[in-house]
């Protein structure tokens, strides 16, 4: 078999395997955040916590929690990391310095997942357990919780509540993330994938590191995390050891953004509002994936970087999914790619992350595009813009333009005055177009909660781990605290009733609109950048 | 519920033409603003609009730069830039322009009217209180705002409404407002005054044709939010270029940077909105529609239910005959000959419709003939209730079917049209019998597919009838409404309307006499009649001064294609930029990447050029749209998707590719210009 015939199959097995997983799993999560019973375990986790699970929270106090628990997690996992030295399985990598221990506690509990170390030689294997690994669930968690939020947003009529943080995280992770994640990880052990809490092996007189990496793995990818275990990530054999473990991969990444089109659809009572969320997601990923694959595979260049036990097809699949999803975990170093094929991971994080998306995060990243798109459809229809029977006012567009101007400004802001800093020229392997492109590169990833690096540029300077902390924070919270005022204003509505002049947001029109819009908004605000970047790089 | 009988009697049909539109657009209006344009440059004009206030801004930078060290090229978008600005006011001055002359000819009619107390003393009109009692005979002007509680009058309106057949007006009923400022032209009334005077009504619509008062309304301020967004991405862009371009070996003078920033920000819409509102409010004010805030004329755009009063709208004010039914083997041609005698000298609605039947059906001649003249006319009194005509020895009757003694077969004709919603007129010739008139109400021609485009619209109808509901129900079928509201008392409309406001829905409804004013004031767009009573006029968000129904259905898509220009135009702006890219990107940066020469699609002859015919094409498609914003862009009733499909292909796709040709154009000109290159 041709190397594209076997990619070609594997994009069909990955895309039929989706569609027919994604109809039971998102009714599944549609239940777990509509349904009224709790666990056992869910009970004694509420009352250890003192929460109340049948009291809901408007959305201030929605966002507050979200904020705090974030915050949380940022302490806990900064002191865990300064004080590596005295936890065990350390194997005597001592205490994770500064900078880097901030970069990292925000970039893991922001779902980024951006790696300013070398995990064989910096982050002892209690960290990766007991701090990284849990920040992979629970800010999964978080980013489905705040989605659903924006669900209810929809779906409450004149209602000031929009559900319980605490009960959404709770139920989020215990129901949704850990089972997954438990089979996967032993689907990935027996497929090959290391699982060890010694520091090394040693082959020939060298020592190859391991680490505890299946147990990770599995919500490395589902969590749309992308942190990896190992330096190499994905593209290491202990993490990714065969093809099949690649495609296992992918589809893991993709299950939960895939599948929340279909929660959504039906928690609004509507699949088809559902389907054409995931229409508008797949033809942009598949657009971008024939991008990359096509410019990977044509002309001449250096192998250097380059994949090659997967091939062009694999890698391409990789790389296009890990950033549209804002994963970040790779499998080839995307700084290898063509000016085009690089420039293609790049746009994908520059689309916002929506096409899926991260788990949740892609969901209410492209609702809040919606709500921008609908407002300019209404008003050429001649009404009030609306959404699913809400009106789109003041309040709403005021909302989603924070939701969404976020990410540019984090970006544009943070690449340009890196752009300009004298250390950057130290830091960076490549000059000119390519040179620049490391650098949106690095900031997009960052801002977008992406994690994956172009590599070829150092981040280890104290400005690097300072301002990528920063966008990945506040390109975290921002539209997340956006999206919940969107989602309270949009509560406290009553629902306008679907008439003739009402538009219809399931068909080919709006799908048209919305994936027009995802295009027009990242082009019209990176186009001037990207001219300088990838576009010069791909039209040399 | 009262009737609108005054009411012109216009079809919805046939509403001047199928398309909404204002006062044609002259080119001479651009020059007469200027001096307002000017003014509009000061900065606290320019701070309400902020994509226009980054233009402003811009303008200054480049200027400071240009004259630092001035050359063609800085000198030249310094220029355009300003020229941006300056057309921008011009889009709103002209706008509001037009509201000016209408204004002033209002101003004169409010004058200084001396009104005269019943307790004798004279005060001038500015100082009257409310409540107080004035006297207005013949020849004068009535001093203020008010009911007539005494008397009655014919009333000049012209002032306010451009009708110049005089009204009357009479204490007690639903006709019994005047407004301050229109003439008295017979008899005597007493008014008592019911605004402060400043707050007439006049003194109203003069703020509202000058957009003094004017706030922006709530989509606009959603839409200057949106706008603004887009300009501050486009600012952090331009700004973060500068960076990446010094990075990349290629600094860019503040200059180029600006150009850049001004093409990219919606310059076009954010010139134009302020020019499509107050268009919008002058549009209703061109049919002679008073709306009290640029928010209801919004809510036009979006209402889901009509509630349309029967009598007026749907059908003709009056009823018509519409059949003659002989009884007891007489012709129908017979009995029509003996209708038409009877109505001859019948000036009511009823008996000109008779004869009117009469010639359509049967060819009788209109008039009376030399010897038809010679008869003596009978005419209608409440004790005969009936009337007709003494010619020849022969006595030709025509009236309700109590005044007569009726057989059997007579009485069933006249019962079964009774029972089917019609009113029967029996005629008769000494003491015989010939049979029936059938009067019936008759729907006005076109109503079925009027109503038939605002289904498709989404726009449910209801008729608001007294009629019973078998009456009610047979009209509603005719004319094709979606349903209807029989034997209506104030309260069940009341009722209708909560209930359907209860289910998201918004309602507009017309109304005129007092019982109307709380359905008025809870509807989301009420539209006053003029001719009713002032309480009416208070309740509601709109005032139709020619008192005509069937309006309500035009201020719905005047609505609609406000907010439609609004999103058009934006769309417009935004796929502009396109082309905007092509054109100055490269010739920024082909100096440092040469390759990026290749995205110079339009082939622009140098850098300069390039940048320039960029700004020039986005200063002069502000002109070059005012017309569109000030007529706003065509309406066709029809589904939303249709409508979207249709927009997005005329101003998204016709605005990707319009600037294309544009610069181009433009291009072929400036690189003639010495110095640019």
């Amino acid at each position: 078999m041709s190397s594209t015939a076997a990619g070609l199959l594997q994009v069909g097995v990955l895309v039929v395997a989706l569609a027919v997983v994604h109809r039971p799993f998102g009714d599944h999560v549609a239940r777990v955040y509509t349904g009224s019973e709790h666990t056992r375990i869910e009970r004694a986790v509420y009352r250890v916590a003192r929460v109340d699970p049948d009291s809901e929270q408007r959305w201030g106090t929605y966002a507050r929690a979200v904020l705090g628990f974030s915050f949380v997690g940022v302490v806990l996992l900064f002191v865990l990391q300064r004080t590596q030295s005295v936890l065990p399985f350390d194997h005597g990598r001592g205490d994770v310095p500064t900078s880097t221990a901030f970069n990292t506690a925000i970039s893991f509990v922001t779902n980024t997942n951006w790696q300013s170390y070398v995990p064989e030689t910096v982050m002892g294997h209690t960290v990766q357990m007991v701090g990284l690994t849990v920040q992979n669930f629970v800010s999964g968690a978080v980013g489905m919780a705040v989605a659903v939020a924006l669900v209810r947003g929809f779906t409450r009529s004149r209602a000031d509540r929009l559900g319980n943080f605490w009960v959404d995280l709770t139920r989020g992770t215990l129901r949704v993330l850990l089972p997954v994640a438990f089979v996967f990880a032993i689907v990935l052990v027996a497929s090959g994938v290391v699982m060890s809490l010694e520091s090394g092996v040693d082959v020939d007189g060298h020592t190859v590191a391991t680490a505890p990496v299946a147990s990770q793995e599995a919500i490395k990818e589902l969590g749309t995390n992308g942190g990896g275990v190992l330096n190499a990530n994905s593209a290491h054999p202990f993490e990714n050891p065969s093809g099949w473990t690649n495609l296992i991969e992918v589809f893991l990444i993709l299950l939960i953004p895939v599948s929340l089109t279909r929660t959504f659809g039906t928690m609004v009572g509507d699949r088809r509002q559902g389907h054409v969320l995931l229409g508008v997601m797949g033809v942009l990923w598949t657009a971008v994936l024939g991008v990359i694959w096509a410019a990977e595979a044509s002309g001449l260049r250096p192998l250097e970087g380059k994949e090659l036990r997967f091939g062009i097809p694999s890698s391409a699949l990789f790389a296009n999914t890990t950033t549209a999803t804002s994963t970040g975990a790779v499998n080839s170093m995307h700084d290898s790619f063509t000016g085009l094929g690089g420039g293609g991971t790049l746009l994908n994080m520059l689309f916002g992350e929506m096409t899926p998306g991260g788990v949740g995060t892609g969901l209410y990243s492209v609702l809040v595009m919606s709500v921008i798109a609908m407002f300019l459809a209404g008003l050429m229809v001649g009404r009030t813009p609306e959404y699913l029977g809400k009106k789109l006012g003041q309040r709403e567009v005021t909302a989603a333009a924070v939701s969404i101007l976020a990410m540019p400004a984090l970006v544009l802001v943070g690449a340009g005055i890196a752009a300009v800093l004298p250390s950057t020229r130290e830091a960076l392997t490549n000059s000119g177009a390519h040179g620049l492109s490391e650098i949106l590169y690095a900031y997009a990833s960052a801002s977008n909660n992406n994690g994956s690096a172009f590599a070829g540029i150092t981040v280890t300077g104290d400005w690097f781990q300072a301002s990528l902390a920063v966008c990945m924070a506040f390109g975290r919270f921002v539209p997340i605290v956006a999206v919940l005022c969107l989602a309270g204003s949009l509560a406290a509505q009553k629902k306008v009733p679907v008439t003739a002049g009402t538009l219809p947001t399931t068909g080919p029109l709006f799908a048209t609109l919305l994936g027009g819009a995802i295009v027009l908004v990242a082009a019209l605000t990176f186009v001037p950048a990207l001219a300088l970047g990838p576009i010069a790089e791909a039209l040399l | 519920m009262t009737t609108t009988t005054d009411a012109p009697t216009r079809s919805p049909g046939e509403s001047r033409g199928r398309q909404v539109s204002a006062g044609v657009f002259h080119p001479r209006q651009l020059l007469v603003s200027l001096p307002d344009a000017l003014r509009k440059l000061h900065p606290r004009h320019q701070l309400r609009n902020p994509v226009v206030f980054v233009v402003w801004a811009g303008s200054i930078l480049v200027t400071v730069f240009a004259a630092a060290d001035p050359d063609v090229f800085t000198v030249a978008v310094a220029v355009w830039l300003w020229l941006t600005v300056l057309f921008a006011g011009l889009a709103e001055a002209v706008a509001e322009g037009r509201g000016k002359a209408q204004a002033e000819s209002l101003r004169r009619t409010r004058g200084d009217a001396v009104a005269r107390l019943t307790t004798g003393e004279s005060v001038p009109g500015t100082a009257l209180r409310v409540g107080d009692l004035v006297v207005v005979e013949a020849g004068e002007v009535i001093p203020g705002d008010g009911d007539v509680v005494e008397g009655i009058a014919t009333v000049d309106e012209s002032a306010i409404t451009g009708e110049s057949a005089p009204v009357i007006r009479e204490s007690g009923g639903d006709r019994s407002a005047v407004t301050g400022g229109t003439a008295v032209l017979s008899d005597r009334i007493v008014v008592r005054i019911t605004t402060k005077p400043g707050e007439s009504f006049v003194d109203r619509m003069i703020g509202l044709v000058e957009g003094a008062q004017r706030q922006k309304t709530p989509n606009e301020v959603a839409l200057t939010i949106l706008l603004s967004t887009l300009t501050i991405v486009f600012l952090l862009a331009v700004v973060a270029l500068q960076p990446f371009a010094i990075h990349s070996g290629g600094e860019q003078s503040v200059i180029v940077l600006t150009a850049l920033l001004v093409c990219l920000i919606p310059t076009t819409i954010g010139a134009l909105l302020s020019a499509i509102g107050i268009a919008g409010m002058d549009r209703l004010v061109q049919r002679n529609v008073l709306a009290t805030s640029g928010r209801a004329v919004e809510a036009a755009g979006d209402v889901d239910t009509l509630l349309l009063d029967k009598t007026g709208t749907i059908t003709w004010g009056n009823r018509r005959a519409t059949e003659f039914v002989p009884v007891r083997g007489t012709s129908e041609e017979e009995l029509a000959r003996a209708a038409r005698l009877s109505s001859l000298a019948d000036g009511t609605p009823e008996g000109r419709s008779v004869v009117e039947l009469c010639v359509r059906r049967y060819g009788l001649p209109a008039e009376p003939d030399e010897r038809e003249k010679t008869g003596e006319f009978v005419p209608f009194t409440a004790q005969t209730r009936l009337s007709g005509i003494d010619l020849d020895g022969r006595r030709v009757r025509k009236g309700a079917a109590s005044a007569f003694t009726l057989d059997a077969d007579t009485r069933a004709v006249v019962d079964e049209i009774s029972t089917r919603g019609g009113t029967p007129l029996v005629v008769a010739e000494d003491d015989r019998v010939l049979g029936v008139v059938r009067l019936s109400d008759v729907v006005k021609p076109g109503t079925r597919e009027r109503f038939a485009e605002l289904r498709a619209m989404g726009i449910r109808t209801v008729m608001v009838t007294g009629d019973n509901p078998l009456t009610a129900r047979a009209i509603a079928a005719e004319a094709g409404v979606d349903d209807f509201l029989a034997e209506a008392r104030p309260e069940d409309k009341m009722a209708l309307i909560r209930r359907e406001q209860d289910s998201g829905k918004l309602v507009a409804m017309t109304g005129d006499g007092t019982n109307d004013a709380p359905a008025l004031a809870q509807s989301d767009v009420g539209v006053a009649m003029n001719t009713g009573t002032s309480a009416a006029k208070e309740a509601g968000n709109m005032v139709d001064l020619d008192s005509d129904p069937t309006k309500l259905i035009e201020i719905v898509e005047i609505g609609k294609q406000l907010l439609i220009t609004r999103g058009a135009l934006t769309t417009f702006s935004l796929a502009n930029d396109l082309a905007k890219y092509f054109a100055i990107l490269p010739a920024m940066f082909a100096g440092i990447h040469p390759q990026l020469d290749r995205l110079n699609v339009m082939r622009l002859d140098s850098p300069q050029s390039a940048i320039l015919s960029a700004v020039i094409f986005n200063a002069l498609i502000v002109v070059a749209l005012v017309p569109l914003a000030l007529r706003g862009v065509r309406y066709r009733p029809s589904s939303a998707s249709a409508l979207l499909r249709r927009n997005l292909l005329l101003y998204g796709v016709g605005g990707v590719i319009t600037p294309f040709a544009g610069i181009w154009l433009i291009d072929l000109l400036v690189r003639l210009v010495p110095g640019i290159g």
